[in-house]
């Protein structure tokens, strides 16, 4: 018994403080890089889900999903006229439309009150805007917040989900992503 | 007189100053008329995580997005759907992540594999060291 108990080989002295500075480095690695906290939906690659919702604003059509499998891409954007980083991609949006991209809108838990007020502020990019007043085509998309962009090929699958807003270095990978859906 | 007519109207500034959502779900705020359903939703809605604020279930969490969510998890139970089905369709939706009871996945075997190989080597262990004795003594 006394034998398996021999002595420790001389370098074992430094297994703590090697321990500790493994830990130090995990710490630190938390620290400076922290985690991403976004949760992204997991229909990417999968087909959009079915939804029909009816009209955010009189005049212009809602938003059903059959729309969006016309052989084009599309960008439907998640947005509602309280949620303040919509307003920052407002002009990126409109360059994206500019551009001659097709862009529906999902409006979440909002009134037709203060979207008009948001879209005459902020400009309207939409062709169609849906009014998901309770939030279920929402979750049904996975989306967990405002503004989420989706990209929608021709077929109507989920290529790319982009979350938070569209800050002007993300728009040519947004029309990339677009480009590569038309194939 | 004067601080009646501020007090009436601090009645009506409320839904001014709050520009902000307005949900139209309906069992946000609503139990199920059910007593044993609304457990059952209340059961489910603890062991949901809030997408918005992460560390809270949607029936703690105050958030708009967790409102729509204990809707949607009361309308489908009083429409007689099982939880573990409406927990399957946030999953598919959300992934493990929005769901605090944990899954047996591929990623998540270990950790439920682990105690049990611990025991085992315990056991082992434990095994050689009383058990070498009575070994020697023959």
């Amino acid at each position: 018994m006394s034998e398996d108990r021999g002595k420790a080989p001389r370098w074992a002295i430094w297994l703590p403080l090697a321990l500790f500075a493994g830990f130090l480095a995990l710490v630190m690695a938390g620290l400076f890089r922290p985690a991403d906290r976004n949760v992204s939906s997991a229909l990417v690659g999968k087909a959009m889900p079915r939804f029909d919702l009816p009209a955010a604003l009189p005049g212009r059509p809602g938003l059903d999903s059959r729309a969006l499998a016309t052989g084009k891409p599309h960008l439907v954007n998640i947005f509602a006229s309280w949620c303040v980083p919509c307003r920052v991609e407002a002009p990126q949006l409109g360059e994206l439309a500019r551009a001659g991209v097709p862009i529906q809108g999902i409006s979440v838990r909002d009134t037709t009150e203060n979207l008009q007020a948001f879209l005459a502020e902020h400009g309207d990019p939409f062709q169609r805007i849906g009014a998901d007043d309770d939030g279920k085509v929402q979750l049904a998309l996975g989306s967990s917040g405002v503004p989420e962009t989706y990209v929608v090929d021709g077929k109507g699958t989920i290529v790319y989900q982009h979350i938070g807003e569209i800050r002007p270095e993300h728009v040519g990978f947004l029309l990339e992503k677009l480009k590569d859906a038309e194939q | 007189m004067k601080r009646i007519a501020i007090l009436a109207g601090l009645l009506f500034a409320g839904p001014i100053l709050a520009q902000e959502e307005q949900s139209s779900a309906p069992y946000a705020y609503r139990q199920i008329d059910d007593p044993a359903k609304e457990a059952e939703a209340q059961s489910l809605m603890e062991s949901l995580r809030c997408l918005q604020c992460q560390g809270q279930s949607i029936a703690d969490s105050d958030a708009p997005i967790a409102g729509s969510m204990r809707s949607l998890v009361r309308e489908r139970i009083a429409a007689g759907e099982e939880p573990e089905a409406i927990r399957a369709w946030l999953i598919e939706r959300y992934g493990d992540y929005v769901s605090y009871a944990p899954q047996l996945t591929a990623l998540t075997w270990p950790l439920f594999a682990a105690p049990a190989v611990l025991l085992l080597i315990a056991f082992l262990l434990l095994r050689r060291r009383f058990g070498s004795g009575s070994g020697e003594a023959r």
